[in-house]
């Protein structure tokens, strides 16, 4: 790296005209991500975006570095592919609340699971936005969409507690219309040893706009929603002056100088759990930032440190030892 | 005490018993040891789908099938000259397949009421006349199992399961086996279980010196190893074996590592265990949550500069169809194997069938061509391997390789190839960022493999059409009907790269016999059954089945009559007849879940013949 140049964002975009739909959330993410790989001075050679199909993984195209637009749902599968293949590859997924929650769903999991070494950002506009507006495994009961007019009967997933229950190392959350936030969440995402989940809020403009908007707002953004920052009390309020008690497995709003202070590299996914709950509760805020970061050795290096123990004890084979084994005989 | 010894050239045994009594176990010991004595061999493991379906049933019967010859054969074996029944249930369901005169060792002591009661048998089949005919030895291996182990510290039931080495020895008495190598191989298998290796010993041991001493067979055989067999190294391969091997020496002979995305299906599940045993050869296994997942992993895994692999059966290949498609689009090389298995939906899981062909030439959306290729035993599958790897690096391409039940689990003798003259085929990478473009093109028309992590290529593949040039995405109608072009262009051009496929015959006459995959050998015995008798056939074997190698139509024009059995309903046929109109292509099917026996495709064969006169 001592050599290159260090990059600026505008160096992670590819020559390709960006088709998103003006407004949509989606380009504030991408500009994000280009702006952080930037700033930690990742190498665009070295980064490999793969994603699945809907609006969001259409974002490889829009990158200048390598990158996997693949199937429906299979972004996870891809990129594990990828990572295991060549671990130094900084290997990222970008899926959305159909690719990554519905159709991929098992794949996340597993990927999750296995903590595979992949950045995984998840756009979340609780619809289907490529389809043109049917509901989504994120899309709140009752909602009218294209596919439910009455309203949608389903009850809908909450992703970071799927991810925590799929055991993430890494589970974040974080919204479109914060940069700031977001940046600071994808560059610990991009720095955590691990799969990093990060659930973005984004609203798409065409067929579910201001979905978010109780929790984006400026005007009510300070009251609804919660900043979780390690080691920082849980508070909130337009002059800071609420907080957030953990006791057992209550939360309580308290006064700011009551605030827990939030830990999110505790072993147990317990305390992440129990704030992903809050959503459940329209008096609570929502909250937003790490909700679990702890470390685990990752499938990728367990992969390759396998492969090293067993060919120092074995020793290296070769494709004759392969073919001539020991039970093998000669005919004269 | 000498008995008799008498030369045989040609012996077929089946070994039966209930799931549960190690037959499986019994027949890869005689095959092992049968191949180090030098003979020829084919074996049909046939077995049910269930682990352990309930005891002494007919549901229940595993079956292994070996033939061996002091000459060259190739199958393993039509009608049985032995058959060891360890219970009713056993004899009752195989008995049948027996040549007249034929052996029956029968274990008494499975045969009380009980027995008799599981196995649905009203009469005991030992005593009704059912088995006049053969020549039956009754013995009470129970008994003289239990016996032979006298005061070991093993419990009952673990005594009586040494019961297959009992009858392992009598075995190899019969045929003049020796009995060493199996000794070698339970001192390693047993090594942590001392008391367990010395039981089976102690148990294969007394088999063979009862059947020595009581002349239970009156007589004994002989059978030569094969005098002249080519000089060179052999060993003793299973198909899976044999295609996992393969598939490592194909990724070597491209000078890249293997990553194997793979899901646990029956019968494809070895490959997977063979190769997740490589590791000191930069093997990479993964086991994945799913077909998909095994698939898209592999797709991953090629892009990022190994070779992709995904190991299947006929379901697993269903479900990975649109990531399959994915790779066609991408150009990028993936070794896809299905071990078929007879359908449809879970069908017969451990019987075989050839039905996957159409599958593998047209099952995915749109124009989306790929080689595909067959082995047609158990030791061509490494060199089928070898060849998928071939055309996949070479043309950039997924292949298919079809393998089948019945290649799976069969064994047989495998000379090894001269390392030196191995053909390797090393890959070379993009690395000039000069004038790149992802979908620049080599004389074979194969796009360039750039990796990601090289310096100034920085690209993206996928799904959507892409721009011949360019590589961008592209929705032009007529880039669109250009790279549908080139993508099928670059197919149909392996055929440049492989050879007309050899005949076993006279090269003109009345009845040409086209096969592919597992029913070469049925095939090839039966025309030089034939031939030997002085009736002109010619036998021909299909390992390239999309795109077909050049020169089929000279072939076909010197033939009255073309049959092309096929244990489907004629799906080779069908599109050698859409291929080729101008012949005519007869079919010959059976879908029974077994293999095709030499004798019945003579049998269909001589019909056609005095049909034509
Ligand atoms: S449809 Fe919605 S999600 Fe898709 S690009 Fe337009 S605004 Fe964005």
């Amino acid at each position: 790296m001592s050599d290159v140049q260090q990059l600026k964002g505008k160096d992670f975009k590819s020559n390709q005209e960006v088709r998103w739909c003006p407004g949509c959330g989606d380009y504030s993410i991408i500009s994000s991500v280009q702006s952080i790989l930037a700033e930690l001075g990742r190498d665009k050679d070295n980064v490999v975006m793969v994603s699945g199909i809907g609006c969001s993984s259409r974002f490889p195209y829009y990158m200048g570095t390598y990158g996997f637009h693949g199937i429906h749902g299979r972004a996870n599968a891809i990129a594990t592919g990828v990572k295991v293949a060549n671990p130094d590859l900084d290997t990222w997924v970008i899926t959305g609340d159909g690719d990554g929650l519905s159709i991929g769903g098992n794949h996340m999991i597993h990927s999750l699971r296995r903590n595979v070494n992949l950045k995984i950002i998840l756009f979340n506009n609780e619809i289907y936005g490529l389809t043109k507006g049917q509901y989504s495994p994120t899309t709140p009961q009752g909602q009218k969409t294209k596919t439910s007019p009455f309203g949608s009967v389903d009850a809908p997933f909450n992703p970071l507690q799927l991810a925590l229950g799929a055991g993430a190392t890494f589970a974040a959350r974080t919204l479109d219309v914060r940069p700031k936030h977001m940046k600071a969440v994808l560059k610990a995402a991009a720095e955590h040893n691990g799969a990093a989940f990060v659930e973005v809020w984004q609203n798409c403009v065409i067929f579910n706009d201001g979905a978010f908007k109780h929790w984006s707002e400026k005007k009510v953004r300070d009251d609804q929603t919660v900043d979780l920052v390690a080691g920082q009390p849980m508070i909130f309020g337009a002059e800071k002056e609420k907080g957030l008690r953990s006791e057992g497995c209550q939360i309580q709003v308290v006064s700011a100088d009551e605030a827990s202070i939030w830990d999110p590299t505790v072993e147990s996914p317990g305390p992440g759990f129990l704030m992903s709950q809050l959503d459940k509760d329209p008096s609570m805020p929502r909250p937003f930032g790490v909700f679990r970061q702890v470390e685990a050795p990752t499938l990728d290096d367990l992969v390759h440190d396998q492969i090293s123990e067993v060919t120092d004890k074995l020793g290296e084979g070769s494709l004759k030892d392969l073919i001539y084994t020991p039970d093998s005989w000669e005919v004269k | 005490m000498s008995s008799e010894l008498t030369r045989q050239d040609d012996v077929t045994i089946r070994f039966a018993g209930d799931s549960g009594d190690g037959m499986q176990l019994t027949g890869t010991q005689f095959t092992e040891t049968t191949a180090k004595v030098g003979n020829d061999l084919a074996t049909f493991p046939d077995y049910p789908s269930e682990i352990r379906a309930p005891a002494g049933t007919r549901a229940g019967v595993s079956g292994y099938q070996i033939h061996f010859s002091s000459r060259d054969i190739y199958t393993p074996g039509d009608a049985p000259s032995v058959l060891v029944a360890m219970n009713p249930a056993a004899l009752i369901t195989n008995y049948k397949d027996l040549q007249p005169g034929g052996i029956i060792l029968v274990n008494t002591g499975a045969f009380t009421e009980k027995d008799l009661q599981k196995a649905e048998l009203d009469v005991n089949p030992l005593t009704d006349g059912t088995l006049s005919g053969f020549r039956v030895i009754e013995e009470d291996i129970n008994q003289r199992t239990i016996e032979a182990l006298e005061g070991t510290s093993l419990g009952k039931k673990d005594v009586l399961r040494c019961k297959n080495f009992y009858t392992l020895g009598m075995m190899y008495w019969l045929f003049s086996r020796p009995i060493e190598p199996t000794l070698e191989w339970l001192n390693v298998k047993f090594a942590k279980k001392p008391e367990l290796a010395d039981a089976n010993i102690r148990a294969l041991k007394a088999g063979y010196n009862y059947a020595e001493l009581l002349r239970l067979f009156q007589g004994r055989y002989e059978v030569p190893k094969v005098e002249d067999v080519a000089p060179g190294f052999y060993r003793n391969v299973m198909g899976n074996q044999a295609l996992a091997i393969g598939l490592a020496a194909g990724a070597e002979m491209a000078n890249l590592k293997v990553f194997l995305g793979s899901y646990p299906i029956t019968p494809a599940t070895d490959i997977l265990q063979y190769m997740s045993l490589m590791k000191n050869y930069d093997v990479i296994t993964c086991q994945m949550e799913d077909e998909i997942a095994g698939v898209c992993t592999a797709i991953g895994a090629s892009f990022a500069g190994r070779l992709g692999m995904t190991t299947t059966s006929g379901p697993g290949l269903a479900l990975k169809t649109e990531a399959i498609g994915l790779a066609v689009i991408t150009e990028l090389p993936l070794v896809i194997v299905d071990v078929q298995r007879a359908g449809p939906s879970t069908g017969l899981p451990t019987k075989v069938e050839q039905a996957d062909l159409l599958q593998s030439m047209f099952g995915r959306n749109s124009e989306a061509p790929l080689p595909v290729l067959s082995c047609a035993t158990p030791a061509d599958a490494f060199d089928c391997a070898v060849e998928a790897c071939r055309i996949a690096t070479q043309y950039m391409t997924p292949v298919i390789l079809l393998s089948d039940n019945y290649i799976a689990n069969g064994a047989e003798p495998w000379k090894l190839p001269d390392m030196d003259k191995l053909e390797h085929f090393p890959v070379e990478f993009v690395t000039d960022p000069e004038g790149f473009s992802p979908y620049n093109r080599d004389a074979k028309l194969a796009r360039g493999w750039a990796k990601p992590g090289t310096p100034g290529l920085a690209h993206r593949i996928g799904g959507l059409e892409k721009d011949s040039k360019t590589g961008n995405v592209s929705h032009d109608p007529d880039n669109h009907q250009v790279m549908v072009d080139l993508r099928l262009a670059k197919v149909n051009g392996v055929a440049d790269t492989i050879s007309i496929p050899p005949l076993n015959g006279p090269d003109s006459g009345d009845l040409l016999v086209v096969a592919w995959g597992s029913s070469y050998g049925a095939a090839r015995a039966a025309v030089e059954r034939m031939q030997k008798e002085g009736v002109t056939a010619t036998h021909m074997h299909m390992r390239h089945l999309r795109p077909f190698p050049h020169g089929l139509a000279d072939i076909f024009r010197k033939f009255k009559r073309i049959v092309v059995p096929e244990l489907n309903m004629g799906q080779l046929a069908y599109v050698l007849q859409a291929e080729y109109p101008e012949f005519r292509f007869e079919k010959y099917n059976k879908v029974k879940g077994k293999p095709f026996q030499a004798r019945e495709l003579k049998a269909h064969f001589e019909k056609l013949l005095e049909e034509k006169s």
